[in-house]
């Protein structure tokens, strides 16, 4: 195998490693404010359960995650799955799993909003819903950038996991190509590893740039 | 005209009375100071009547209009939320720490509340707002951001918000306290002027000759009571209570 052709061959399927990582943000980063509201919701029976939710994506594997996804549905109900399953199967694990974390990121920013922000806009006369969504989740989007950039970044290297349920992202790829027979062997592991570095240079570049943008106030 | 009336206000947080059944009657264009050692309750008694706590008994009324009422039970007891956000629109408070939004240039702490809450014009908004800079001396920092803003600019902001809403009363919560000697008299200056101009305000503050010479009223509270009230002029310089003549000795130093 010619080096061009290694090349892109990982070139193709960091096509889908890309699709894994901007449908987990769309998905997990609205679906963290969700969770944050559960967590936060007056009906305890909710609360409990967010919580347990939380802390069952906190505290297992992803990667085993991700294979309870797959093959659970299968294997403990019993229930046949469309073909395109495997896709769907790495969006549901990686946006649940993400989303728990972002809603613990953004308990954080918005815990660490002065009350007093909260009482000037009670007595200017805003609403819960005005107070929370003009006056503190814009504070605590700027609060959570540096947090949530860990996260993304994270989460570029996490899509290798993926496959763990044998979908053909870009580690799967440069696996398969590294025990190909006439393969450049090592060499595929290490370009890999250059896509995803050069990725992740690139994600922390436009996340430092939102950074600066949400500079002009302290 | 009376504007707001406080009845027998008791306010307890966990086991710790802080307002034991105290009153309070604000009439129209009244400056009213309200001095005393911390602890002694005067934040509390705004926080109270601007709504950010609630009585555990006691009524409140603005404008003969009654927002909460002790019932037969012993315990206050407030008219539903929509009435009270009415409530809540005619009076305003200016807080020690300012609490701009730090998000929005000092123009939009103006008008995104007679927007979002009172339903104003964009136009109409900017239009008062820029008024209200205009009087405060900072018109020219109408696109800053507090952050760009001196402790002195920013309580100016903060007042001029508060007007922007056009109340019928205003509340100053210590507005002086988290500024050097040279911002705070740039403050006092507005409020001063607001005096003139007989904005009803009730100011609780640390400043005795500010108190003395803009009030038309002073109030000492210690434990949470009225100890004495009556011209600041009688007030300062002929205290009848010890406890009264026992603090103000301490700024004659």
């Amino acid at each position: 195998m010619t080096i061009q052709t290694m090349l892109a061959l990982l070139a193709q399927s960091f096509t889908l490693t890309l699709a894994i990582f901007c449908l987990t943000l769309l998905g997990s980063l609205p679906l963290g404010l969700l969770v944050y509201f559960g967590k936060k919701s007056r009906f305890a029976p909710l609360r409990w359960l967010i919580n347990m939710y939380i802390s069952i994506m906190r505290g297992t594997p992803l990667m085993l995650q991700l294979m309870v996804v797959y093959y659970g549905p299968n294997l403990l109900l019993g229930i046949t799955l469309p073909g395109n399953w495997r896709f769907t199967a790495v969006l549901v694990a990686f946006i649940i799993n993400y989303a728990a974390y972002f809603a613990e990121i953004y308990r954080g920013g918005i815990e660490s909003i002065p009350a007093g922000q909260y009482e000037a806009a009670a007595v200017l006369g805003y609403g819960s819903g005005k107070t929370f969504f003009r006056i503190i989740l814009p504070q605590m989007v700027k609060r959570v950038v540096p947090p949530v950039t860990n996260e993304v970044i994270t989460l570029v290297k996490d899509t290798s996991l993926a496959s763990v349920i044998g979908i053909m992202e870009m580690f799967t790829r440069a696996k398969q190509i590294a025990v190909a027979p006439h393969s450049p062997g090592m060499l595929a592991f290490a370009s890999a590893a250059v896509f995803y570095y050069v990725f992740n240079y690139l994600v922390a570049f436009l996340m430092s740039r939102l950074e600066k943008a949400l500079d002009y106030y302290r | 005209m009376n504007i707001l009336s406080m009845q027998n206000i008791r306010k307890s947080f966990a086991d710790n009375e802080i307002l034991k059944g105290i009153s309070l009657s604000v009439d129209s264009g009244e400056v009213v100071s309200i001095i005393g050692p911390s602890g002694s309750g005067k934040s509390t008694l705004l926080r109270c009547a601007t709504f950010l706590e609630m009585i555990d008994s006691g009524e409140i009324c603005y404008m003969g209009k009654c927002a909460a009422r002790t019932e037969a039970g012993g315990k206050a007891v407030y008219v539903p939320p929509r009435q009270l956000r009415a409530f809540r629109s005619c009076c305003g408070l200016v807080f020690q720490q300012f609490n701009l939004f730090p998000h929005y240039s000092v123009l939009k702490n103006l008008t995104d509340a007679p927007v979002q809450v009172l339903g104003c014009s964009r136009e109409e908004a900017e239009a008062r707002a820029m008024e209200l800079l205009g009087k405060m001396g900072i018109a020219d920092k109408a696109a800053s951001y507090p952050c760009q803003l001196s402790g002195g600019q920013q309580q100016r902001v903060a007042i001029a918000r508060a007007l922007a809403m056009k109340p019928e009363i205003l509340f100053f919560d210590e507005p002086t306290s988290a500024l050097d000697p040279e911002l705070t008299g740039e403050v006092l200056k507005v409020i001063r002027q607001l005096a003139e101009e007989k904005m009803t305000m009730v100011v609780v503050t640390h400043e005795m000759p500010f108190a003395r010479a803009v009030s038309n009223r002073v109030i000492f509270m210690a434990d949470g009571g009225i100890v004495e009230q009556g011209d600041p002029l009688a007030v300062f310089d002929d205290p009848q209570e010890e406890r009264t003549r026992q603090f103000l000795r301490v700024f004659d130093r």
